[in-house]
């Protein structure tokens, strides 16, 4: 599975490491929706940490589509909230 | 998976963001960075130009003083001839002040040729690479170019496939009434089968028959005259015959009347 952390660039992740990322993951969702920004920042670090770390980079001029999306380290809440609710995916 | 990674990977696939395609399309960056490697190997070149022209330069220095160095050896000779040992001194004690001077220049001249040598190996390796590099980059950006139709044919695909869904859905519906129609036309010849439902219809049918047997019908009143006629001609000797071949034609064309329509019919 292939990640993109935005402005960074591309992972490769195994799959067996999903399951750990995705509770990061949607943790970072409820704290995203609940627009908790101490939580929303210590658990985007952590969960780019995570997939910094079990991921293997891509070289630069690979050209790989990516399955899964991180918002940049820098990312505020406001942007991915911005990010998330612009296409409507986001309910509620 | 519900979470931001995969909501982000899903909006980023839908919305294909014309924005940000132009921001990550990698063929500019390809580009960029190839015209980077092109001003590098452009400064090393010109690096090894001004090693090369440094050593020339050199080159004249020691050849001057060489000369000079040679002049000084001739002048010296000259004066010990002359019995000026005290000239010669002078000129031979230059001349080992020029000669440190050579040797000095010697030893640069060396490390410049070394280096030159270096730079212009570097340069050649670095052109050998910025080849590649150009050749690797067009293959992945014909690549590139080739994903992305293949994305637009994917698109339009699946915007044909749901078009097609709907004429599919029509097809169906269009079936669906038809199927229907057959049924009901079905029951009807049913239904007129066995009697229950009158059949309007057939009016037309019996038009048609009463026609063909009106024609018909007129045909043998057309062939009963004319064979009245021939038998009128015939003479009224045979009158007995006449009215015996009277009856009996009576009797044949009840029976070719009662014969005729069912012939016809068939």
């Amino acid at each position: 599975m292939i990640v993109r952390i935005m402005g960074e660039g591309q992972v490769r992740l195994d799959d067996g490491h999903l399951a750990e990322l995705n509770e990061l993951d949607d943790e970072l969702l409820a704290e995203t929706r609940a627009g908790d920004e101490e939580g929303f920042r210590r658990t985007l670090g952590a969960l780019l940490d995570a997939v910094r770390r079990l991921g293997a980079p891509l070289p630069d001029d690979s050209l790989e589509p990516s399955e899964l999306i991180l918002p940049s380290p820098d990312a505020t809440l406001p942007e991915v909230r911005a990010l998330l609710k612009d296409d409507g995916l986001l309910p509620g | 998976m519900s979470g931001v990674m995969k909501r982000m990977g899903m909006i980023f696939r839908a919305k294909a963001n014309k924005a940000l395609d132009r921001a990550e399309d990698p063929r500019e960056t390809l580009d960029y960075s190839y015209q980077k490697q092109l001003e590098l190997l452009q400064k090393v070149r010109r690096g090894v130009a001004d090693v090369a022209t440094s050593r020339k330069r050199l080159e004249l220095q020691l050849n001057q003083l060489q000369g000079q160095s040679s002049k000084l050896e001739d002048q010296g000779r000259k004066a010990l001839a002359l019995g000026r040992e005290d000239l010669a001194r002078e000129a031979l004690s230059r001349r080992a002040a020029l000669q440190q001077q050579v040797t000095d220049l010697e030893t640069q001249h060396q490390t410049l040729q070394g280096e030159e040598e270096k730079l212009t190996l570097a340069a050649q390796r670095l052109q050998a690479k910025v080849d590649a590099f150009r050749t690797k980059k067009e293959t992945i950006k014909a690549t590139y170019t080739a994903a992305q139709a293949q994305t637009r044919i994917g698109e339009a695909f699946s915007g044909i496939s749901e078009e097609m869904g709907d004429v599919g859905m029509a097809i169906q519906r269009a079936e669906d009434k038809t199927a229907q129609l057959q049924a009901r036309a079905g029951a009807i010849d049913e239904l007129l089968a066995s009697g229950a439902l009158d059949d309007h219809s057939g009016l037309a049918k019996d038009d048609i028959q009463s026609e063909l047997d009106r024609l018909s019908g007129g045909t043998d009143v057309e062939l009963e005259l004319q064979r009245m006629k021939a038998e009128l001609a015939g003479g009224s000797s045979s009158s007995q015959q006449a009215i015996e071949g009277g009856q009996g034609q009576t009797r044949s064309q009840q029976q070719s009347q009662s014969d005729t329509p069912r012939f016809d019919k068939q």
